[in-house]
């Protein structure tokens, strides 16, 4: 079962990429989008059998070998547990329901079949990632989410701004894989293998025990620092995290997620939204046991996590493109997930990542909805007054806002999907022992009050309001055919269920029967019971900002709509500030790109033109020949010289040893 | 298959082919057309015969296999072949990657055809005698002739610049040999042998190995190229025909690698543990010197020039990481980079046969008239950025691997090396491929010919394949570096024993 779930996709892929052609695109379509059925409903029996179920149902799947070389031994293996099954859900649930909206949104592109393909390629690494059983297998689907990503940023390959955000999204998410790369190769120092089940039953007894005389023996010496072994666990982590925050587009690392907006909208809300960019929190939720041991990580975990939330909501502010302002969204939730993953609530990182998947989706492929209506335009400002031209997309969208803004009634099971998982996270910082806590818990929880205003900023500048868009467009403007619709009610359901039905196994009364142990904390790590037990004004707080962010958005955008330009007049600095996201794209542009293109042609030209071949062989040359004009007689006569030469030394030694040599 | 010569045939068999082809007028064109059929036929039967080694093949063995010895020259000297897990591959990837060689210059060669075959034809018998000669004298012979016919190839069918190129490739060369020479001669002079197999039995004392290993690093460094030494490479790979840059970058660099496992490491292991750190040191400078020289080219062949030197530093620091890791990591590399970097000077011959031009400049949007050339051009690019599940990963993976056991200064600045190569192959890519089609000239080139795909799609397979399964290369040489290692070890541990014994004396 576990092999069709994963080499469906990919077969689809194959038939799609290479038979594209032949069989045409509408069999492509059907063909990739089948598949991709069948792995889903074989993800579900998996997630109700391993995750849902009393019994203990993991197991390992193998299925060949890869690489053994020495010690190191790397086989091709899906590890089957509770965190797989989750994931597999997502990422096979997005990813069908995206193949089958794909039908209806690019049906006027006349590369649909490679479209498709790297559709299903993608599903294909992805699952690979989540199903892996080691580190090297995990890196292989985490780079191949990164080609298939790089593929499809990249689709319209005409657009020069495609090919430069595809070019970024694969150059930035290097850099995270440079320490991810390390990171493995750390751990194979550390535990002398890179297979989970090694790393995991050496990592429990690894740190000796409270109380108990820790160890200083030097264990990795790493870039001049001997570090014994709780160091050396904190460097390791470090350099894995580093690999999640390329991959999930954490603060500083960030930058290439809203440059891939440049791909189709579909790929926005598959890859850049529910699956691929959620692969950093699945590593360091995966590599919990070893995490779990090393507070300064998970410190750092937590700071990266809660800045990048708070930063990327500051920018969404003011974006005017749609699905930027989902994209920033995106990058803010994921830090919230890190947060918890740092703190400690692994369940809840999860469980977030889990919901986010439906309504981030469900507001993606809403926007592709919107775009698609108003003839491909993406820009706010030329939207408004939709709310009745396009209703059913309206209200999924509503749906996939209310779901991300958290809208519910605490203490009461009434709420939306994000109210369960958002909430759980806010309230877990706010008990949680760790020494970057509290700064987690403002940052979140001011992150959730603009959370809200960007979003119903973009419900009110789209639908609501005057129609700004031309004439002409607003003629067009038509509700999508049901092969797209479909699949948004579908993650609306999503959106709304998933905190309720789920939140006890997730994150609540029945974590430990849910997880079976496929999470790892330590023992006095409480913060499931705990995060319940707050004040009632940090309980109500996330939904206290909620509302505050829903009315300033109203009175800006529907009550006083010059309010916005005038605040903007007003804090010119500011708003440029956030307007172009920092300036990091200047910045790193400043810092990285053009001294590295400098330093190239400097080594190049400088380098190995004036240096190396100026004082080696062009000298020598020079000196050879003396005249220029001479040279040419010079250089035919060399081969002659060569041979010449180098038959005359095996004369040499070949008389030398005849005769005898010194024997 | 015992007692058949199997290793001479092997090396001696394509001039069999030269033989017919010498008979052959090259006046019309049917007769053009015969020789290119001998040269090709040659070549794929070598290759066929070549198989039999693997096949008869040993994995468990971690010594010379096929060993074959006779009197030469009046009994002075001994004619030994043979080969090991660490050989045994390079031999079959010589052979594998001629036929290739041949077609990549089956239309774009007209002048002098049969020299230019024969040429080609020598060049197989040398270097695979290179990998199978179990004598230093019979070694050097084939290694430094081996450069005869790259020379001539270069300098007769090169380009603009190809005397200036090949007489650079000249220079760089010559004093490497004149080195090797030298130690070669002193290496018999103080063991009294020239069997390698004897001579990695022999203990060299450490100082006299300091000196020895300088003299075969001077020409194997040369051959990698490493840096500083590696600027003859640009230059001979834009001079040289396709099929030129596909030989030197496949196999030709590739000499210098098993140079420095076969004698560096296995009989100066004392030397080689002393001076790793200069090896690690120039190989990072090449990774990340030459990927950032490599980003800024603006010819495609120059480009990928500079991403071979960068990509043999990976190989140079797995070797000295001396560690089954790297060691292994490696020989898989020098084989990966074989196929990978001969397969990208195809696709740049590919639109250099039809644009007679290798400018990037020149080039974009390609992937709208040519989309299959566009999916081999991005496999390989990929390949040579070592992504997973191509072989370029592999390799790639485990000498960094090896070389952060040792030292993971050096592992840190190497591994850098991913994002550089990123950045250079898809700019690259970017140019030619993506974009609009917008240069007319461009607009009526044809998708690849029937020959174009006979050369890249085995070779794409075999990308992959060794990608996800490369277990059947390291099933071969795992035996043999098991046993390079150990004796390494044992080698350094014994002078480490003997040198605090002189210490404690004192």
């Amino acid at each position: 079962m576990y092999h069709a779930i994963v080499f469906l996709p990919l077969l689809g892929a194959i038939v799609a990429g290479f038979g594209g052609r032949a069989i045409g695109a509408k069999a492509s379509e059907y063909i990739t989008s089948g598949f991709m059925v069948i792995a889903a409903i074989l993800s579900w029996v998996a997630f109700l059998t391993v995750a849902m179920a009393h019994d203990d149902h993991s197991a390992t799947v193998q299925v060949m070998r890869w690489i053994q070389v020495g010690s190191l031994d790397v086989n091709w293996a899906f590890r089957i547990d509770t965190l797989t099954a989750v994931m597999l859900v997502v990422v096979n649930t997005v990813s069908t329901l995206v193949h089958i909206y794909s039908i209806g949104y690019m049906h006027h592109d006349p590369h649909r079949p490679r479209f498709f393909a790297y559709l299903s390629l993608f599903t294909f690494a992805m699952l690979m990632l989540v199903t892996s059983d080691n580190l090297v297998q995990m890196f292989f689907g985490w780079e191949g989410v990164g080609l298939a990503s790089y593929l499809l940023i990249g689709f319209w390959y005409k657009k020069p701004s495609a090919n430069s955000a595809a070019m970024k999204a694969f150059i930035v998410n290097r850099v995270g894989d440079f320490g991810f790369a390390l990171g493995i190769f750390g751990v194979f120092v550390l535990f002398g293998s890179v297979n989970f089940d090694t790393i995991f039953a050496n990592a429990a007894t690894y740190l000796p025990a409270e109380g108990a005389e820790a160890s200083t023996d030097t264990v990795l010496t790493f870039l001049g620092y001997s570090l014994d072994k709780s160091h050396a666990l904190t460097v390791v982590c470090l350099l894995l995290f580093m690999g999640a925050m390329g991959k999930s587009a954490q603060f500083l690392l960030h930058t290439w997620l809203p440059d891939a907006m440049e791909g189709p909208t579909p790929v926005s809300a598959l890859i850049h939204a529910a699956t691929m960019v959620t692969a950093g929190v699945f590593l360091v939720a995966r590599m919990s046991p070893i995490f779990e041991l090393s507070q300064t990580a998970l410190t750092v975990v937590v700071i990266i996590g809660a800045t990048t939330a708070f930063f990327a909501a500051t920018v969404g502010l003011v974006q005017n493109d749609i699905k930027r302002v989902i994209a920033y969204s995106t990058c803010s939730q994921l830090g919230y997930m890190f947060v918890a993953l740092g703190i400690g609530a692994y369940g809840a990182a999860v469980f977030h990542l889990f919901t986010h998947a439906f309504f981030k989706a469900l507001l993606f492929l809403g926007a592709g909805s919107v775009i698609h209506a108003v003839s491909d335009e993406q820009d706010m400002r030329r939207m408004g007054g939709l709310r009745k031209l396009i209703p059913t997309t309206y209200w999924m969208m509503i749906i996939g806002t209310v779901a991300l803004t958290g809208v519910g009634i605490p203490g009461t099971l009434i709420g939306t999907a994000g109210f369960f998982s958002k909430d759980a996270i806010i309230e877990s910082a706010f008990v949680a022992q760790n020494s970057a806590a509290g700064y987690a818990f403002v940052m979140l929880v001011v992150a959730a009050l603009f959370t809200s205003f960007y979003s119903w900023r973009l419900i009110f500048m789209t639908f609501h309001g005057k129609p700004r868009a031309t004439a002409d467009v607003m003629h067009h403007v038509h509700d999508s055919p049901p092969v797209m619709l479909v699949p948004l009610f579908i993650l609306a359901v999503g959106a709304i269920l998933a905190g309720v039905v789920f939140h006890g196994y997730f994150f609540g009364h029945h974590y430990d029967e849910f997880w079976k142990g496929a999470l790892f904390t330590l023992p006095d790590n409480n913060i499931v019971d705990e995060f319940h037990n707050v004040p009632f004004l940090v309980k109500w707080s996330a939904t206290i900002v909620m509302l505050l962010g829903l009315l300033g958005a109203w009175y800006m955008y529907i009550r006083s709509p010059q309010t916005p330009a005038s605040l903007a007049a007003q804090h010119n600095g500011l708003y440029k500030f956030l307007l172009n996201k920092w300036y990091f794209d200047e910045l790193y542009d400043f810092l990285f790109v053009r001294p590295a293109k400098r330093l190239g042609s400097f080594l190049w030209k400088r380098g190995d033109g004036w240096l190396i071949d100026g004082f080696g062989p062009n000298n020598i040359a020079a000196r050879v020949s003396g005249l220029a004009q001479r040279a040419v007689k010079v250089q035919t006569g060399f081969l002659y010289h060569y041979a010449f030469a180098m038959l005359i030394g095996v004369a040499a030694l070949v008389t030398w040893i005849m005769l005898g040599g010194i024997h | 298959m015992d007692g058949m010569p199997i290793l001479s045939l092997v090396t001696f068999l394509p001039l069999v082919g030269v033989l017919v082809v010498l008979f052959i007028n090259d006046e019309t064109e049917a007769a053009k057309r015969n020789i290119r059929m001998v040269a090709l036929l040659t070549t794929i039967f070598t290759f066929l015969v070549s198989l039999m080694i693997w096949v008869g093949f040993d994995n468990s063995n971690p010594g010379f296999q096929f060993v074959e010895e006779a009197e030469w020259l009046g009994g002075g000297l001994t004619y030994r072949m043979g080969v090991d897990g660490i050989s045994m591959l390079f031999v079959i990837l010589t052979t594998f990657l001629m036929p290739f060689c041949i077609l990549a210059g089956w239309e774009s060669v007209t002048k002098r055809l049969k020299a230019y075959m024969i040429a080609f034809l020598i060049l197989e018998t040398l270097m695979i005698g290179v990998f199978t000669a179990l004598d230093i004298v019979l070694f050097y012979v084939f290694f430094e002739a081996g450069l005869i016919p790259m020379f001539i190839i270069i300098g007769v069918w090169g380009g603009a610049r190809r005397v200036y190129a090949s007489f650079k490739f000249f220079l760089y060369t010559l004093l490497g040999s004149v080195l090797m020479l030298i130690a070669i001669m002193a290496m018999y002079w103080e063991a009294g042998t020239t069997s390698i197999p004897a001579l990695l039995e022999y203990d060299f004392s450490p100082e006299m190995q300091f000196w020895l290993w300088l003299a075969f690093f001077a020409s194997f460094a040369v051959k990698m190229p490493m840096w500083p030494v590696h600027t003859w490479l640009p230059d001979a790979h834009v001079e040289a025909p396709t099929a030129g840059s596909v030989i030197l970058a496949g196999v030709l660099l590739k000499l210098g690698g098993y140079g420095l496992i076969r004698f560096s490491l296995s009989m100066f292991p004392v030397a080689s543990a002393d001076l790793a750190w200069l090896v690690f040191a120039l190989s990072c400078i090449a990774i990340i010197y030459t990927s950032l020289v490599a980003m800024m080219q603006e010819d495609m062949k120059k480009l990928i020039a500079y991403s071979s030197v960068a990509h043999m530093g990976f190989v140079t620091m797995g070797i000295f990481a001396a560690n089954e890791q790297g060691l292994q990591g490696a020989i898989f590399q020098m084989l990966s980079h074989g196929l990978v970097s001969g397969a990208l000077f195809i696709c740049v011959g590919v639109v250099y046969d039809r644009m007679h031009t290798r400018e990037i400049a020149a080039y974009g949007g390609l992937v709208h008239n040519m989309p299959k050339y566009a999916l081999m051009f991005m496999l390989f690019t990929m390949a040579n950025v070592g992504l997973p599940g191509t072989s370029g990963f592999v390799g790639e993976f485990l000498t960094l691997m090896g070389m952060f056991r040792a030292n993971t200064w050096f592992a840190f600045f190497a591994t850098s090396g991913v994002i550089l190569s990123a950045c250079y192959a898809l700019w690259l890519y970017r140019r030619v491929i993506f974009g609009a089609l917008e240069k007319e000239s461009l607009k009526a080139l044809l998708d690849l010919s029937g020959r174009e795909k006979a050369m890249l799609y085995p070779l794409a397979a075999l990308t992959v394949f060794f990608g996800v399964y490369p277990a059947p290369v390291f099933d071969v040489i795992s035996a043999s570096v098991d046993a390079l290692v150990t004796n390494y070890e044992a080698a350094n541990e014994a002078a480490k024993a003997a040198m605090d014994v002189a210490l404690n004396a004192k």
